[in-house]
């Protein structure tokens, strides 16, 4: 018997998982051509804000044994770029979950930002990104903070009717307490992790590979942290939970699953195999075979 | 852009700290002049951008320099095994509509991907210049594969160990223009191609000297710039620069650009 690799969150149904992570995978259109689009469960577009980016000065990519770090600083072509080019053009290729990844600097940019995203009909989810460490003055704030994360869940909730999952940071003492502040401000759903604040020297210069000094921290060394933070706040909220940091393989998207995560996201070795997620999803019903389940959604939280 | 795991077939040194990589495998895709690999290194975690030298559609061949931890590692590849890489990656060069007259410069290893584009060129009917530049004569490599092109590259070195001694722009400087002027004739510098006034230049190498080059020539001209890279495809945002026609990423929208398009920092 085949067995059913699909799933839900949030009521959209995925045909299986695996969904590239934001700032990972582009927009979705630089890698038509490469690969089959349409075989991924869903896909979560770049970080977005109100207002076009460019983002921080290079280098922004820096090497590290396990992963990488990033402080790409959110290049994006703003929200109206967005629903009026990126997603319509998306849409004509993929038929899938578009997850819309939001961002912003104050309240009223992550409402208005949201609004907009709220108009366009190629979106199923928002995604909201409380948890950018690139930025001065901004997202840092509001994910390390349950109120501040409340407050913008909240924020968000009153401008959309369509599902709102917030992205955690992971740049906290505790999880949960965020997690739970932002189910109680009416998150739909919360994806567990973004990127740990890192920092690499390069020793033949004395001074930071990156040009931000700081960056977020990613890969596959983050995966036992972030899998951790999947279980606690799994057990301690109701609604689903996407696990995301250092998935690499078939196995980890096992290991996340029994964890309690719902779906995953795949984000640095899209970076290292573009074609990583085709990969995985090719792997996993033999897996799920071999390992004596029947469908996907049977192990989720079984740990 | 497609993965491809190849054979090393030869993985020796040319130069000084400098190997070439031949990789083989069957029904390679076409790459582009001025386009590049990302190649895996084993141990580390993101792959390296590497650009093609000579290609065919069974083997790639690339020029590499030991600079770090990656390209250390690189060296020990051994014959046999293999190699994972992504290719064809990047915006190449933009070879001209009709036969022309064209002059290439080079700088250390800018001189690889010049050498595919002189293939390139030499079959579109383009008639050539190369200039290459290196800092000592222990540096210096594809002569003899330009030889093979029949292009005669002009040497110079930093130090003068071999061919003039200087920068590459003094030898474009003896010829402003790029003109057959008297000056390179005299200096016995005088190629094939460069009886016909240079319309296009093409350049790659350390970016003191694409910015130069670039200064000084008139002529259009397109040059290669490097970044540090996350995924070398596109879709990461972690190479983009600035340029006069908006954000670019240097993997996709590049490596090459116009010289119009290029901001020198
Ligand atoms: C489009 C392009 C084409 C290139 N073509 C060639 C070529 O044909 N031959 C060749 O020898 N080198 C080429 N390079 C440079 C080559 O990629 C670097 O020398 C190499 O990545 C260094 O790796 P490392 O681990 O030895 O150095 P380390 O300094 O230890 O590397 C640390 C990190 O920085 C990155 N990095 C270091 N130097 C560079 C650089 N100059 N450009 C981009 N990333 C860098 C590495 O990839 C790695 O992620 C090219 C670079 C680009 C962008
Ligand atoms: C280059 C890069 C860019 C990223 N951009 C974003 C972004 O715009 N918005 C966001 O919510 N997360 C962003 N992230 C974080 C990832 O989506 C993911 O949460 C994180 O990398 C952990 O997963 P991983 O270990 O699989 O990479 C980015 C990560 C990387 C490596
Ligand atoms: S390196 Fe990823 S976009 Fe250029």
């Amino acid at each position: 018997m085949a067995i059913d690799i699909s799933t839900s969150i949030c009521g959209v149904r995925l045909a299986n998982p695996v969904i590239p992570a934001s700032g990972t995978f582009g927009f979705g259109l630089e890698l038509a051509g490469s690969l089959g689009l349409d075989r991924l469960g869903g896909i979560s577009l770049k970080g977005t804000t109100l207002e076009p980016r460019f983002g921080n000065p290079t280098p922004r990519i820096a090497e590290c044994r396990g992963g990488l770090l990033n402080s790409v600083g959110l290049q994006n072509p703003g929200v109206e770029a967005l629903v009026s080019e990126k997603v319509p053009a998306l849409r004509k290729v993929y038929g899938g979950c578009v997850i819309a990844n939001l961002s912003g600097f104050s309240l009223e940019e992550y409402e208005r930002c949201a609004g907009i995203a709220d108009g366009c009909e190629g979106i199923d989810l928002l995604e909201i990104n409380v948890s950018c460490p690139n930025v001065h003055g901004g997202g840092l704030a509001f994910g390390t903070d349950p109120a501040n994360a409340a407050a913008v869940t909240a924020a968000v909730k009153a401008v959309t009717h369509k599902p709102v999952i917030v992205k955690l940071s992971p740049n906290v003492t505790d999880i949960v307490s965020i997690a739970r502040a932002c189910e109680d401000a009416g998150a739909d759903g919360l994806t567990l992790v973004n990127t740990f604040l890192g920092m690499r020297i390069d020793i033949t210069r004395r001074r930071p590979v990156l040009a931000n000094r700081m960056g977020g921290f990613s890969g596959p060394a983050i995966f036992p942290v972030a899998l951790r933070m999947v279980h606690q706040v799994s057990k301690a909220c109701s609604v689903p939970v996407i696990g995301c940091g250092g998935i690499s393989r078939a196995e980890d998207v096992v290991e996340m699953a029994m964890a309690g995560a719902s779906a995953v996201q795949v984000g640095s070795e899209n970076l290292r195999n573009p074609f990583v997620c085709i990969e995985i999803i090719d792997r996993l019903p033999a897996l799920l075979e071999e390992l004596g389940a029947s469908s996907f959604k049977e192990i989720i939280g079984c740990v | 852009m497609e993965r491809r795991v190849l054979t090393v077939a030869e993985n020796r040194i040319v130069a000084a700290r400098t190997h070439r990589l031949v990789l083989e495998g069957g029904g390679l895709p076409t790459v582009a002049p001025g386009q590049f690999v990302q190649l895996e290194v084993e141990g580390f975690y993101l792959r390296r951008p590497i650009s093609v030298c000579d290609c065919s559609e069974d083997s790639i061949t690339l020029i590499y320099k030991e600079v770090g931890e990656g390209t250390r590692s690189l060296a020990s590849l051994a014959e046999g095994s293999c190699a994972d890489l992504l290719l064809p990656l990047g915006t190449g060069y933009r070879l001209p509509l009709k036969p022309e007259s064209v002059l290439l410069v080079g700088g250390g290893l800018g001189a690889a991907p010049l050498h595919l584009l002189c293939k390139a060129l030499k079959e579109a009917g383009c008639s050539m210049r190369v200039v290459l530049g290196f800092n000592t004569a222990a540096d210096i490599v594809l002569r003899d594969e330009y030889k093979a092109l029949g292009v005669e590259p002009e040497i110079v070195t930093l130090d003068g160990s071999e061919g003039a001694k200087g920068l590459v722009t003094d030898l474009l400087s003896c010829c402003p223009s790029m003109d057959s002027s008297s000056a390179c004739k005299q200096e016995g510098l005088s190629q094939e191609g460069s009886g016909a006034k240079a319309e296009r230049f093409y350049t790659c190498g350390p970016l003191p000297m694409m910015r130069a080059v670039c200064g000084m020539l008139t002529i259009p001209g397109q040059a290669s710039l490097e970044e540090r890279m996350g995924c070398g495809a596109g879709f990461c945002y972690g190479c983009t620069i600035h340029t006069a026609s908006g954000p670019a990423r240097v993997c996709a929208d590049g490596p090459v650009f116009d010289k119009e398009d290029i901001i020198w920092q």
